[in-house]
């Protein structure tokens, strides 16, 4: 087995894991870190699948990289959205 | 089995138990910090697949900024925002658990048994790099080959910006921190992480680095600086704040346009490739610094409640 195809199985398994997580968790913060698990586990299966044969590939890599900074702009985004609901949540209360 | 199939396999197991215990951790701060961890080990991951772009983005934005906005959001959503959900009360709990089995296995044979791929993409980028400006391939694919998807993603990353802007409210609260150790060591760190942003910026050309990892470099040093109480939380872009943000996104779009006239969208003359390449991202590393500092600044010290009324 090679090192690409390793980590993209990890990655199979992390894409599982943060999906069951985002659906099953109550709590926000909860699901956004299950939605970056379920992310992370995607880039793993991008790279790791299009390097099993052990050649660095730069085109899913530089994919993988405005993806991690797509994912911590959509992390914020979700995170002002868990505060505002919460914020309103209070007011209500 | 070799060692370093050893060391993969252990890496890979180390990925999945962080991933789970900051699902499973039983208080929303130790959630983070395993969420932060797992970032650390993902990015040896990226270190281990050879892509040494990826490791340093993932180093400072993955598990750094990521990680400093989840603990300030914890802070101010309070633990509960992120008690141990358990998961008791969803409906889905018993369905989800028994079909994710399942859903794994369907996934790992369909990635054991991929078909090869059609087109060596790794040799079309090698026979192309001479026309490329640079010479480091991810940097080629990034700004040239794929440019346009770097614009887009530019783009979506202002679209965020603009949503968190319309989305926060309530007062931005003063720094307040007094500590001469934290203060001087801000101050010191700062200097320093400006001359390696700068020096990522000029290596992307032929090395790992470039605009993205860059910009990540100078948003740690303000959110340092914000988190040491020297730089003060950000309410509402100004002017010329307005100009940094959008600049990088401005440069890029004019660079993409300006060959309109006689050949397709972001085609740069191979004569001219290295340099337009260097000045888009030299203006992204500015304009995604703000953009990715922003994030944090526009989001931090706006607490649900006053603090004093706690």
């Amino acid at each position: 087995m090679s090192t690409g195809l390793l980590y993209a199985l990890a990655g199979v398994l992390l894409f599982v894991m943060g999906m069951a997580g985002a659906i099953i968790m109550a709590g926000a913060l909860r699901k956004i870190l299950a939605f970056n698990i379920m992310g992370s586990g995607a880039f793993l299966v991008l790279v790791g699948l299009a390097q099993r044969d052990g050649i660095p590939d730069p085109v899913p890599q530089a994919m993988v990289l405005t993806g991690i900074v797509v994912a911590v702009a959509s992390t914020a985004l979700a995170l002002a959205l868990a505060r505002r609901l919460a914020a309103d949540g209070d007011e209500e209360r | 089995m070799n060692l370093a199939l050893v060391f993969d396999l252990l890496l890979a197991l180390m990925l999945l138990w962080s991933a789970w215990r900051a699902l499973a951790a039983p208080n929303a701060t130790r959630a983070v910090v395993m969420f932060i961890v797992f970032g650390l080990f993902l990015t040896l991951a990226w270190g281990r697949l050879d892509a040494p772009d990826i490791a340093l983005a993932e180093a400072a934005i993955g598990a750094g900024l990521t990680g400093a906005l989840l603990l300030d959001a914890v802070r101010t959503l309070g633990e509960s925002a992120g008690a141990d959900a358990g998961g008791a009360r969803s409906p889905w709990r018993w369905p989800v658990l028994a079909f994710s089995p399942l859903l794994a296995v369907i996934l790992v044979v369909a990635v054991l048994e991929a078909p090869q791929q059609l087109v060596d993409l790794p040799a079309v980028v090698e026979r192309n790099m001479g026309l490329s400006g640079v010479t480091h391939p991810v940097t080629a694919v990034l700004l040239n080959f794929r440019g346009y998807d770097t614009l887009l993603e530019v783009a979506v990353l202002l679209a965020a910006l603009f949503g968190l802007l319309a989305l926060a409210q309530g007062a931005a609260s003063a720094a307040t921190r007094e500590s001469f150790l934290l203060h001087t060591l801000a101050r010191l760190a700062t200097p320093p992480m400006i001359v390696v942003a700068g020096y990522l910026l000029w290596a992307g050309a032929h090395q790992p680095g470039g605009a993205f990892q860059a910009a990540a470099v100078l948003a740690a040093a303000a959110v340092l600086l914000h988190l040491a109480g020297l730089l003060p939380a950000w309410v509402a872009p100004g002017r010329l704040l307005r100009l940094g943000l959008a600049g990088g996104l401005l440069v890029f779009l004019a660079v993409a346009i300006l060959p309109l006239a006689h050949a397709p969208l972001l085609t740069y003359p191979p004569a001219w490739a290295g340099a337009l390449i260097l000045l888009v991202e030299t203006a992204l590393t500015v304009s995604l610094g703000l953009v990715l500092a922003g994030l944090f600044l526009f989001l931090s010290g706006r607490s649900l409640r006053d603090e004093e009324t706690r």
